[in-house]
């Protein structure tokens, strides 16, 4: 049976590939491809061109562009048009409770937050109370990295591998020396300074060529 | 920052919030637009398509009940526009080729080839699949849906969906090895 399955990897967990590098699998599913990948290098080599083709249509599509402001304009003509309507309620009970709060004025929600955070941090002070007095402080540090101006150096557009955790992430940038510097954007990628200058376009794209390598990388891309 | 979520807006929306409606479109217009042009490749139709697509949102809000994320259920309604805007085309442009021939601006797979650009080729053949193919594989990839968004988008069982997504695959890679590039698979 493992001889077969060296040769032809499980049907079921090879239509679930594309899924997994798009990260949209259930924790189930994604164990399960997880353990087949690292069970079956024929399965692992068949993820690599799924990377590859997920890679080259976020590209694809990227380069599309957008579509002009007329779309805008004409949408607000025709809403223009309608009649005006009265204030409906939506079915959902999450929506609404969810638009009761987003509705509330900021002076209202101010004070709601206020009588919350004071409960809460009457609360924090006593466990903290309690823990300190079992645990001696072991001291920090502040952050003195130097500080980079937002806009100077040289940046990346990254997508993460859906598995990826938090820890994997800040090793991997630890490592290359990175820092993120905005996202997530829709599509889950994230704006990454690989340098605190500007760099020539060879060099970046000799770094962007590295860290795509990186397991951790699903899209990698150059960014202003 | 805590944006306000989709949902809370379709809520705004169905009480006739015109600014909630501003910024659900500023939100996914731009998606909800490639993805109307990868199906009708045609510009000016796509944006055309996408104002029909958010006026229906305006007057369907109230009706949403949040069974599917907002996302998905714009693309649903674009997709069923684009799917009709397609079938008011004249037939003579309905053919791949001609659809081909309109939207192409990359360079063509042998001088990409030359250029020694795998992923070139590549996107070039993405763009060569056939409709259904190309739907399938940008819902996933690049809309980053899940097997059963994907089924209710385009109204197929989940199965189904799963066995597109593989032929659609199957057939860029036939394509990829048409323009030299094996990649030793199917």
């Amino acid at each position: 049976m493992n001889a077969t399955k060296n040769e032809a990897p499980e049907r079921d967990v090879e239509e679930l590939l594309p899924w997994h590098a798009a990260g949209t699998l259930s924790r189930r599913d994604a164990q399960r491809v997880e353990q087949a990948l690292a069970a079956d290098p024929e399965l692992a080599r068949r993820y690599a061109l799924v990377r590859e083709e997920l890679s080259e249509t976020i590209h694809l599509n990227e380069t599309l562009g957008a579509p002009s402001v007329r779309a805008m304009e004409t949408l607000f003509a025709k809403i223009d048009a309608e009649p005006v309507r009265r204030p409906a309620v939506s079915p959902n009970l999450g929506a609404r409770l969810a638009g009761f709060f987003a509705n509330l004025t900021p002076r209202q929600l101010a004070w709601s937050a206020s009588a919350a955070a004071l409960v809460i941090l009457l609360q924090a002070g006593l466990i903290a109370g309690i823990v300190l007095k079992e645990n001696q402080p072991a001291g920090y540090e502040t952050a003195s990295a130097p500080r980079t101006a937002p806009g100077a150096g040289a940046f990346t557009l990254i997508r993460f591998a859906p598995q990826a955790s938090f820890d994997d992430i800040n090793k991997f940038l630890e490592a290359n020396k990175l820092s993120i510097v905005a996202g997530p954007v829709p599509g889950g990628l994230y704006k990454v300074r690989v340098a605190q200058t500007a760099l020539p376009k060879d060099e970046l794209a000799r770094i962007v060529k590295k860290l795509q390598e990186n397991k951790l990388v699903v899209f990698i891309a150059t960014a202003q | 920052m805590q944006t306000t979520s989709d949902e809370v807006l379709i809520a705004r929306i169905a009480g006739g919030d015109r600014l909630a409606m501003q910024v659900l479109f500023a939100r996914h217009h731009v998606r909800v637009y490639r993805f109307v042009l990868r199906l009708v490749r045609n510009e000016a139709t796509a944006e055309d398509l996408i104002s029909d697509v958010f006026l229906d949102v305006w007057r369907q809000a109230g009706k949403f009940e949040g069974r599917s994320a907002v996302s998905t259920w714009l693309l649903s309604i674009a997709r069923f526009k684009a799917l009709s805007a397609l079938r008011r085309r004249p037939v003579e442009e309905l053919g791949e080729e001609t659809a081909e021939q309109i939207e192409d601006q990359t360079d063509d797979p042998e001088t990409a080839l030359a250029k020694k650009d795998k992923g070139a080729v590549l996107q070039k053949c993405l763009t060569a699949l056939s409709a259904e193919h190309r739907e399938v594989i940008d819902l996933v990839y690049y809309h980053e849906k899940s097997v059963e968004e994907v089924a209710g988008i385009v109204g197929i069982p989940e199965a189904t969906v799963k066995t597109r997504m593989f032929y659609a695959r199957k057939k860029l890679s036939e394509l990829l090895k048409e323009q030299g590039i094996d990649r030793g698979w199917p």
